[in-house]
């Protein structure tokens, strides 16, 4: 159970500036959202949390800017699932899951018998043990996804970033892939901060979204105040009709020009 | 679930026993053939009646014995400790660097130490023979670390921390400007190419302890510093951005692989000369019947390598006797075709 505090936190690539003041505070057990064009920052806060891309401004962890922590104490307390991950196709699905375990292993040390055995235990919650002596580069794009998901599950970080979690997924193992998040939230109490482009599955998961747009929050709140038609026409630049069902789920539906 | 059935299990239970029976068997071998000396039989019992509290009636001379002992085993021992070193450097830098086609060499190690040795037999003669230590392997070992160093600053300093192709980008650069260097060289001093040619083509052939004692501690350093890393390796395979997420002090591995690589590596060049393949082959062999992961490749590398080399040895000193193959060419004749008929029968059973 942690909560993340962001102060003005600032992303520069050479001149760009990627992510502009962006200051919020995500509640524990809270799922923030970052929705925006191509381009917004979304990415960007995600890798300056993990210490990927440099950043200004403070990231602060349970009362502790992450700045100071070490480098361990950070990878144990946020786990990261890249948009694109490397996955190396000769690595067992085993030895890749194992990885999460790192934050916790000394630098010439090895991983414990408790590390395997946690390490085994969450392939099997997932679904995941017939793959744990398969080759990645044998298993489909799907079966990677939820490795990934498994490998940053692996590390017990009470704090869980996705970066595009499932562009690369068809529509059922997205579902599948975010109700996996969704469950293990519930019950372990996980804070999530995601970036995706699905603008319906992004309100449909998330509890607050924050729309970006240049590096600037120009939209935040609970889903249906965000995902409105003209707030998407001024940043998306596009047209379209967004359609409540009667559970509340919001469905944002592109349009055609009549023109064309 | 049983945990036991992952992981190195295979390894403590199948793979080490192998490596280190490959190591002896290659060593017998080694010692047991060649041109001149005893019987091959007679060679185990000798080498047994040598060691303490046995004695065994083997049947060899003092003369013989000092075959064994002071030109066969020499070679033995330095072609194993360069066998390798060229294996566990080129498994590193291929970790290091995420590329399977990078070899020891790959940032200059090699050229740097051919230019030294070229410079040195160029002006050698001039300075004067009357050296007490041959000055050749001191200055191609300066020469390498140097090149290596050059090309590690200036790769890292355009490409930054984040991308290593700049590095290996600035190491074809100064591959190719100090081999230039070096035909420039010889051009000038024509009298020295043959000289030189033999040089690079690599010199176990005339081991001796002396040899052996002068690289032993770099590799030995080089080889104890590798494989405390090879978890690290292991997590440097997905990537930079995300070894560092998951705690890994990325620039800094990477640093330190290089250099222990490249002491070890510019030591056994220094000495033996320029032995290609076996830095590229011996790892992938390895990964190829073992498996990927670093824990297993760096500790069998090792192994395999020295077996590899000690083995490759032997045609060279028998074939044209009393003439002397290169060990070079050994490498390359013998272990592309083997490799390639591995490569193939691990596409099909895949």
């Amino acid at each position: 159970m942690s909560s993340i505090e962001f102060r003005d936190l600032e992303v520069r690539f050479g001149k760009r500036m990627a992510v502009r003041g962006f200051t919020d505070t995500v509640r524990s057990g809270e799922w923030l959202g970052l929705i925006g064009p191509n381009g917004a920052g979304k990415s960007s806060i995600l890798r300056a949390i993990v210490g990927v891309v440099p950043s200004r401004g403070e990231v602060i962890v349970d009362g502790a800017s992450m700045a100071l922590r070490s480098r361990s104490r950070r990878a144990a307390l946020v786990a990261y699932v890249p948009q694109d991950p490397l996955m190396p196709s000769d690595m067992t699905g085993f030895e890749y899951a194992l990885l999460g375990r790192a934050p916790f292993v000394g630098y010439f040390g090895s991983e414990s018998r408790h590390d395997r055995a946690m390490v085994g235990d969450v392939l099997d919650r997932l679904e995941l043990s017939e793959f744990a002596d398969r080759k990645l580069g044998q298993l489909s794009g799907g079966e990677r996804q939820r490795l990934v998901i498994a490998r940053a599950l692996a590390t017990e970080a009470p704090i869980l970033l996705l970066d595009e979690p499932t562009s690369a997924l068809d529509i059922g193992h997205q579902q599948q892939a975010l109700e996996l998040v969704a469950r293990l939230r519930r019950e372990h109490g996980l804070t999530v901060i995601s970036a995706m482009h699905d603008l319906t599955l992004a309100g449909l998961y998330s509890d607050r979204l924050a729309l970006l747009h240049e590096g600037t929050v120009v939209a935040s709140g609970v889903p249906e105040q965000v995902l409105r038609p003209e707030t998407l026409a001024e940043f998306y630049g596009v047209r379209v009709t967004v359609h409540r069902e009667p559970d509340g789920t919001i469905v944002v539906i592109p349009r055609r020009d009549a023109m064309n | 679930m049983n945990v036991e059935q992952h992981g190195d299990r295979r390894f403590r239970v199948g793979w080490a026993p192998a490596s280190v029976l490959a190591v002896v068997l290659a060593v017998l071998l080694g010692s047991m053939i060649g041109p001149a000396g005893p019987v091959w039989w007679r060679v185990p019992l000798a080498l047994l009646d040598h060691l303490p509290l046995l004695s065994i009636d083997s049947g060899v001379s003092d003369r013989e014995w000092s075959i064994i002992w002071n030109i066969r085993m020499p070679r033995v021992v330095l072609a194993g400790l360069v066998g390798a070193m060229l294996s566990v450097g080129g498994a590193s830098y291929q970790g290091v660097f995420r590329n399977p086609l990078v070899d020891p060499y790959l940032l200059g190690a090699a050229a740097g130490a051919g230019l030294g040795a070229t410079l040195m037999i160029a002006i050698w003669d001039d300075v004067g023979s009357s050296w007490p230590v041959d000055p050749v392997p001191a200055v191609a070992f300066v020469f390498a670390l140097a090149a290596v160093a050059v090309t590690y600053l200036v790769g890292a300093s355009f490409g930054g921390i984040r991308t290593t192709s700049t590095l290996v980008l600035a190491g074809v650069a100064m591959v190719s400007l100090l081999t230039a260097m070096q035909t420039f060289v010889l051009q000038r001093n024509s009298d020295v190419v043959r000289e030189v040619y033999s040089w690079i083509l690599g010199r176990v052939s005339t081991a001796q302890w002396d040899d052996v004692r002068l690289v032993l501690p770099y590799v030995t350093v080089s080889c104890v510093v590798l494989f405390f890393h090879r978890r690290q390796l292991d997590l440097l395979r997905v990537g930079d951005d995300e070894a560092i997420t998951l705690g890994v002090p990325v620039t800094r591995v990477r640093l330190i692989v290089v250099i222990a690589a490249t002491l070890g590596t510019a030591a056994v060049v220094a000495v033996s000369g320029l032995i290609g393949f076996v830095g590229l082959v011996v790892p992938h062999m390895v990964r190829l019947i073992a498996g990927a992961s670093y824990r297993r490749v760096v500790p069998l590398t090792v192994a395999f390598g020295a077996a590899f080399l000690i083995l490759a040895d032997i045609p060279g000193r028998m074939l044209t006797a009393p003439a002397e193959l290169p060990i070079g060419v050994v490498t390359a004749f013998v272990g592309a075709p083997f490799f390639i008929v591995l490569l193939r029968t691990r596409e099909i059973t895949r």
